[in-house]
């Protein structure tokens, strides 16, 4: 018999009886103070992957210029000349929910140590926000304080934050995203993995010291719902110092370089605990730790918090006993705090010291692999899971094209990122030839003289509405984003952010947006090189929007023929090229309208939409268009009002009387369509590869749309603009 | 022409640096432990964050064993730009007058901006014209300059009308020393190097530091992008 109070201490840190049980079986005793919080971690969601670990095994990661793929860090791809990309996304949600300058800061700050930890220096940052609607005081707060946290950190820190994307929707409202994603880039041949290797190397920590900062994060935050007294959690935030990081991620390079690694890896959730064991499962391996060894924050630390801490800004590597100097000392010129705390062993058993006295022993095996892995119980919701959005546009004015257009120009969804964006330095590493709002993705120059783009995509409200077609949009439109500044895509990232799956109607969300998925990347040809996943979204007012989001890396020849959104020259007729079938169902327009989510979106043409992307990427590179930009939010006459801002031109659009449905036409959403701009014969000869409708020509200073030669829209780009700068004054 | 440039723990555009003066001469890094200027014809104090700056923006860099040898070469007349946090750790140092404050909307702000070239007549700015315009990234959030009895003959860039998002006095974007060899400037000229990320503009201050110092020469060590 078992005293009860193991099982409910287990039950406290978030894990089953049965699972504890389970840790019982594997000990073949019960777990003391150290290994249980090792466990308790280890097998949570945020480290073990429980509930998604089946579904994530169907996603294809195959690719002709797949480098690494899940498993590792971060992922990463072949970009020629023997350079390499690395790149990953990852949430920070629940941390950013309670405490957003923190949450999203460190949200920044874990995922470039995903990439430096393969030795990629880190040259880009995105991210991808959700909040409830901007009416909201709370947030209003989130927003302003995410942003100037992921502000502080990549700016200080030194690399570029190239794009990105925000949405307001209700569901958001109590349980907000913030997801980043990092690029970096590598030699090839420079990559290093993170399995630990070869019995007597040590283990040596460096950066900062470890404090009582994150003690359960992985667990208690990001593994349960968000509840009332979640402010209580402020403990469990972490804090982010991106000077201390600076020189950890300058040192970690140079370690690197000179060749004194084995082994590299970042301490993240769980810290200690997962890093170390991790390292220890991958390579084979047994470690013995001395938590006595390690630099501290703060007297009299448990040997159990050293070893989940969370504390921010620390590395763990293995080296050969003879580079233990070398490290050092490179440590000492970076003046980042290195100390060997422990040594790899062939017994394949985490094994904790404090100082003499042996504190845990645990199977490496145990703690890494052998979590339970979960069965979702999928089943389609009966009835509707969310509410009606609000109505914020009356009826009548939904049917005038100029008032729908004015409207959404400004709503918060479509309206200019510019009084965000503006507080990211998106220029630092002198590689940035597409900023944000120039280009539909970020374009980077690469030391060879290609360059790469880098999009980041996702729409909680269409994949409500339908989360399989909704996830396969997703990853068209990132791709779409590429194929507008003529890049190709090479890799693909995701980060699933889910309510509690253990919800029958959640796991369904789940399991059709990656299928969703799976069948998008499928198609195009584009692996998954990893990602994480983030569920138990769920506020009292129940659960997020479904939300994957996607990252992309491609690449594009000749950055002198990168694509613009922009309209560039008075005269070049206007056209949207691809399989667009427009449609209000789930579009910004039926939001503003307050329609309910519909059950399902239109079916998509896969091949045609990926032909589409073909298309445009071909007369991009070839310097055909003046301008690409994809039909998204808002639909077509959105699309073409953003090209007459991006370019300060106007345009003057005649639409003829077999148009159907005004409105739909012009503000109907779906995949495959962009609006391009160019000569009229270049218009005509992507006519041959892709659908070409020519709908005007760029002219003047104001937006016109005619029908049977009759103006429907005229308005000066002096008030698009100022229908356009609507988040601006949310910051004002 | 033999540039160096400073590298502090914290420095975030010591590399896009290197890079700009690579274009127009020969670019050495130079640590901040070092004292060694290494016969260098130029010090650029590069923008970032040295030591966190989580004092005081400059305050801590100013006391860096390198400082000292900038200090005693610009004495000696040597060139030295220091660009965004570079411009801070010089008014730390007390090379160049004023100091630099929050910008007023306490917010960081990264936008290309446009300069007005007011004094053409220095060793930055003798490739310009007076009056000529410079399309130039900012990016800071201590950028607004102040120093109420500046000499106005020490304002070498103004921002352009409608330019000036920081709130700097009279819309100073960058000021010399009395002798003229010290230019501190807030935007970044060496992000405005290169057409395909935006503009040339920036090349002009490192050409005139060339031509000032009257080192030409081949440039035989560019520095192309790497880790």
């Amino acid at each position: 018999m078992r005293p009860e109070s193991g099982a409910a201490k287990a039950v406290a840190l978030g894990l089953t009886e049965a699972e504890y049980d389970g840790i019982v079986d594997r000990l073949e005793r019960e777990p003391n103070q150290v290994e249980l919080a090792m466990f308790s971690l280890m097998w949570s969601e945020h480290c073990a992957y429980k509930h998604s670990k089946k579904l994530l095994r169907t996603l294809p990661t195959e690719g002709p210029r797949l480098v690494l793929g899940p498993g590792e860090n971060a992922g990463a791809v072949d970009v020629g000349d023997g350079w390499s990309v690395a790149f990953k996304v990852e949430s920070h949600n629940h941390p950013s929910a309670v405490e957003p300058f923190q949450g999203a800061a460190t949200g920044v700050g874990g995922i470039l140590r995903d990439v430096f930890a393969i030795g990629a220096r880190p040259i880009a940052v995105l991210d991808s926000l959700r909040f409830g609607e901007p009416t909201s005081e709370r947030s209003r707060y989130l927003l302003d304080h995410a942003v100037a946290g992921i502000g502080h950190y990549g700016n200080s820190i030194g690399v570029a934050t190239v794009g990105g994307e925000v949405y307001f929707e209700a569901p958001y409202e109590q349980n907000c995203l913030v997801n980043a994603m990092c690029v970096g880039l590598v030699r090839t041949e420079a990559l290093i993995r993170s399995a630990a290797a070869g019995v007597g190397n040590q283990l040596v920590l460096f950066g900062a010291s470890t404090g009582r900062d994150g003690i359960g994060g992985a667990s208690v935050l990001a593994s349960a719902e968000l509840g009332e007294a979640d402010d209580d959690k402020r403990p469990t935030v972490q804090i982010g110092d991106p000077f201390e990081e600076k020189k950890l991620l300058e040192c970690s390079l140079e370690l690197l370089d000179r060749g004194l690694l084995v082994a590299l890896q970042d301490l993240g959730a769980a810290g200690l605990t997962s890093s170390s064991s991790e390292m220890a499962s991958k390579g084979g391996v047994g470690l013995e730790i001395d938590v006595r060894k390690v630099p501290l924050r703060e007297p009299g630390m448990a040997p159990f918090e050293i070893m989940v801490s969370e504390s921010q800004e620390r590395m763990l590597c293995v080296c050969e006993p003879a580079n233990v100097e070398a490290v050092l000392e490179v440590c000492a010129r970076w003046e980042v705090g290195g100390t060997v705390i422990g040594e790899i062993t062939d017994t394949r058993r985490m094994v904790i010291r404090d100082g003499g006295e042996v504190v845990g022993d645990m199977p490496v095996e145990a703690l890494v692999d052998d979590c339970p892995l979960y069965d979702l119980e999928p089943a389609r919701p009966a009835a509707p899971l969310y509410a009606a959005p609000a109505v914020t546009l009356a009826a009548a004015d939904a049917d005038d094209p100029s008032a729908a257009l004015l409207a959404l120009l400004g709503s918060p969804n479509i309206a200019s990122r510019r009084a965000l964006f503006e507080q990211y330095d998106a220029l630092v590493g002198s590689r940035t030839v597409r900023r944000p709002e120039t280009a539909d993705a970020a374009v980077l120059l690469m030391p060879h003289g290609s360059a790469i783009a880098v999009s980041i995509d996702g729409s909680g409200r269409r994949v409500a509405a339908d989360p399989y077609r909704g996830a396969v949009e997703a990853v068209l439109e990132c791709a779409a984003n590429l194929a507008c500044v003529g890049a190709e895509p090479l890799g693909l990232t995701n980060c699933l952010n889910f309510g509690n799956p253990e919800k029958p109607h959640i796991a369904w969300q789940l399991t059709e947006a990656v299928r969703g998925l799976g069948d998008a990347c499928r198609a195009l040809d584009v692996p998954v090189v990893g990602g994480n996943v983030s569920l138990y979204n769920e506020g009292g007012g129940g659960p997020i929007y479904p939300t994957p989001v996607v990252g992309m890396v491609g690449e594009l020849p000749d950055p002198l023929h990168a694509g613009r959104t922009g309209f560039a020259r008075e005269g070049d007729a206007i056209a949207v090229a691809g399989p667009l079938r427009p449609s209000l169902a789930a579009s910004e327009l039926a939001k503003l309208r307050g329609d309910a989510l519909p059950d399902a979106l239109a079916e998509i043409d896969v091949a045609a939409v990926r032909a589409a992307h073909g298309a445009i990427r071909d007369a991009v590179r070839a310097g055909r268009l003046s301008s690409a930009h994809d039909v998204a939010e808002g639909g077509v006459l959105v699309a073409v009002a953003e090209c007459c801002l991006a370019g300060d031109l106007g345009a003057l659009l005649e639409l003829g009387d077999d148009a159907g449905d005004l409105v739909t036409r012009l503000f109907g959403e779906g995949a495959g369509g962009f609006v391009v701009s160019g000569p009229a014969d270049a218009l005509r000869a992507l006519a041959d590869r892709v659908p070409v409708e020519v709908i005007g020509r760029v002219e003047g200073g104001s937006l016109r749309v005619t029908l049977d030669g009759e103006d429907r829209v005229a308005l000066e780009l002096a008030r698009l603009r100022a229908a356009h700068g609507a988040l601006a004054e949310l910051f004002a | 022409m033999k540039f160096g440039v400073l590298q502090f723990p914290g420095s975030c555009d010591d590399r896009d640096a290197q890079l700009a003066c690579a274009r127009v001469g020969e670019a050495v890094m130079l640590w901040h432990g070092d004292r060694d200027l290494q016969g260098v014809d130029a010090v650029v104090v590069p923008g970032g964050f040295s030591y966190g700056d989580y004092l005081r923006a400059g305050a801590i860099a100013r006391f860096s064993p390198i400082m000292e040898s900038v200090i005693a070469f610009a004495n000696d007349g040597g060139l030295v730009l220091g660009i965004c946090n570079g411009f801070q750790v010089l008014c730390e140092a007390h090379l160049l007058p004023g100091a630099l404050l929050p910008n007023t909307e306490l917010r960081f702000v990264c936008r290309q901006v446009e300069l007005e070239v007011v004094d053409a007549d220095t060793p930055f700015t003798n490739l310009c014209a007076p009056g000529e315009r410079l399309s130039i990234p900012a990016k800071h959030m201590t950028g607004r300059f102040h120093a109420p009895d500046l000499d106005p003959d020490l304002v070498v860039v103004r921002y352009a009308t409608g330019h000036c998002f920081n709130g700097s006095q009279d819309e100073i974007a960058g000021v010399r020393n009395a002798a003229g060899n010290v230019f501190g400037l807030m935007p970044h000229p060496e992000h405005a190097v290169d057409p395909l990320t935006g503009s040339v503009d920036g090349l002009r201050v490192f050409e005139s530091m060339a031509r000032a110092a009257g080192v030409t020469g081949p440039n035989t060590a560019a520095v192309s992008h790497t880790r």
